[in-house]
């Protein structure tokens, strides 16, 4: 890396905000991962339109970031120029994007959490998020039923496709517990786990797939404490931006 | 890329109120509540639609190529039957 990085100036609010971003910043690149390697070519355009989504709603959250700091950053600053240990991003958005079923398992774990959560927000007490929450959950409204119609047919299709989801769900389940991690309700409501949980037991009901047993959650993405897979991932995001700083289309 | 097993489903979108829908291409898709949604998803993505049809391609019952003449070009003789051929008054106005 050829350029240093900015220091951001933590306030609560500020490590809020970055955190939801870095959620939908990682998780629209582990989609657009896809891009060139999809199944079929309706699915690769239906995983590049969720991660489009994904990362504009990023774009509108780190632009409130970069309101709330008021340290001159910009959106691309917050992106491009964080290390690893100031991505505050959940761990289960991290995660390598593995094989289909375990991206659309992930997708569905993420978005049924986020989905109602974006709908809290727009009776919620910060002015910016509501704005972007009307939008978004429009957004992953549709990112819920895309990913639990095929978990759905993954799980309720062929003995190979069942064991793969399976397996998926298995493997993401104990990093879902920090979705749910308290919010300071004077900033954003915190994601409801009942509602959640009742949501993923009916998609998992009909995908004839088995919940995992609430064990060992991993926690650390909000403090800034990685699995080892982010840093490989923003060294690839990162690369053309800290090459050619202040490079422009 | 092939996809021998999925089924093609044809697609008709309506860009806005008061058109009909017209048909803008093809998907795959197992199902026609995949359909709808790849549809969705490959047609719609710059605010085309209002509405999508998705019919399953084997449900089209199309014309023979073949019979083309049989089926088309006696109409090429019969132009009184184009409105044009009449003349309208004057008192009609704009029809």
């Amino acid at each position: 890396m050829t350029t240093t990085s900015i220091a951001v100036r933590e306030t609560p609010l500020v490590l809020f905000l970055l955190g939801r971003a870095d959620d939908a910043l990682v998780l629209g690149h582990r989609l657009s991962e896809w891009t060139g390697h999809a199944p079929m070519l309706e699915e690769e355009l239906a995983l590049a339109n969720l991660g489009l989504d994904l990362i504009g709603q990023a774009r509108g959250l780190y632009a409130l970031a970069a309101e709330a700091e008021g340290a001159g950053h910009s959106e691309d600053d917050f992106a491009y120029f964080r290390d690893e240990r100031a991505f505050r991003n959940v761990l289960l958005v991290e995660l390598p994007r593995g094989d289909f079923a375990l991206t659309m398992a992930r997708q569905f774990l993420y978005a049924a959490a986020i989905d109602p959560w974006w709908r809290a927000c727009m009776a919620g007490p910060h002015a910016g998020l509501a704005e972007i929450a009307a939008k978004a959950e429009k957004e992953t409204a549709y990112h819920v039923r895309h990913s639990a119609e095929w978990l759905i047919r993954l799980g309720d299709g062929t003995a190979e496709s069942h064991a793969r989801a399976q397996a998926a769900i298995d493997l993401l389940w104990p990093y879902t517990g920090e979705l749910f991690d308290p919010v300071d309700p004077a900033l954003a409501p915190t994601p409801d786990r009942a509602a959640w949980l009742s949501a993923v037991d009916a998609v998992l009901a009909r995908a004839t797939l088995t919940r995992p047993a609430d064990g060992w959650m991993q926690r650390g993405g909000r403090g800034g404490r990685h699995t080892e897979h982010l840093g490989h991932l923003l060294a690839e995001m990162q690369s053309v931006a800290r090459a050619h700083p202040g490079a422009v289309w | 890329m092939s996809t021998p097993e999925i089924p093609l489903w044809e697609v008709f979108i309506r860009s806005r109120s008061g058109l009909s829908h017209r048909h803008v291409g093809s998907v795959h898709a197992a199902d026609a509540t995949m359909a709808l949604g790849a549809a969705r998803d490959v047609y719609t993505r710059r605010g085309e639609g209002l509405s999508i049809w998705v019919v399953p391609s084997n449900a089209i019952v199309a014309s023979d190529p073949a019979d083309k003449a049989m089926m088309f070009e006696p109409t090429a003789s019969k132009i009184y039957r184009h409105p044009t051929f009449y003349e309208v008054p004057d008192d009609v106005g704009h029809m």
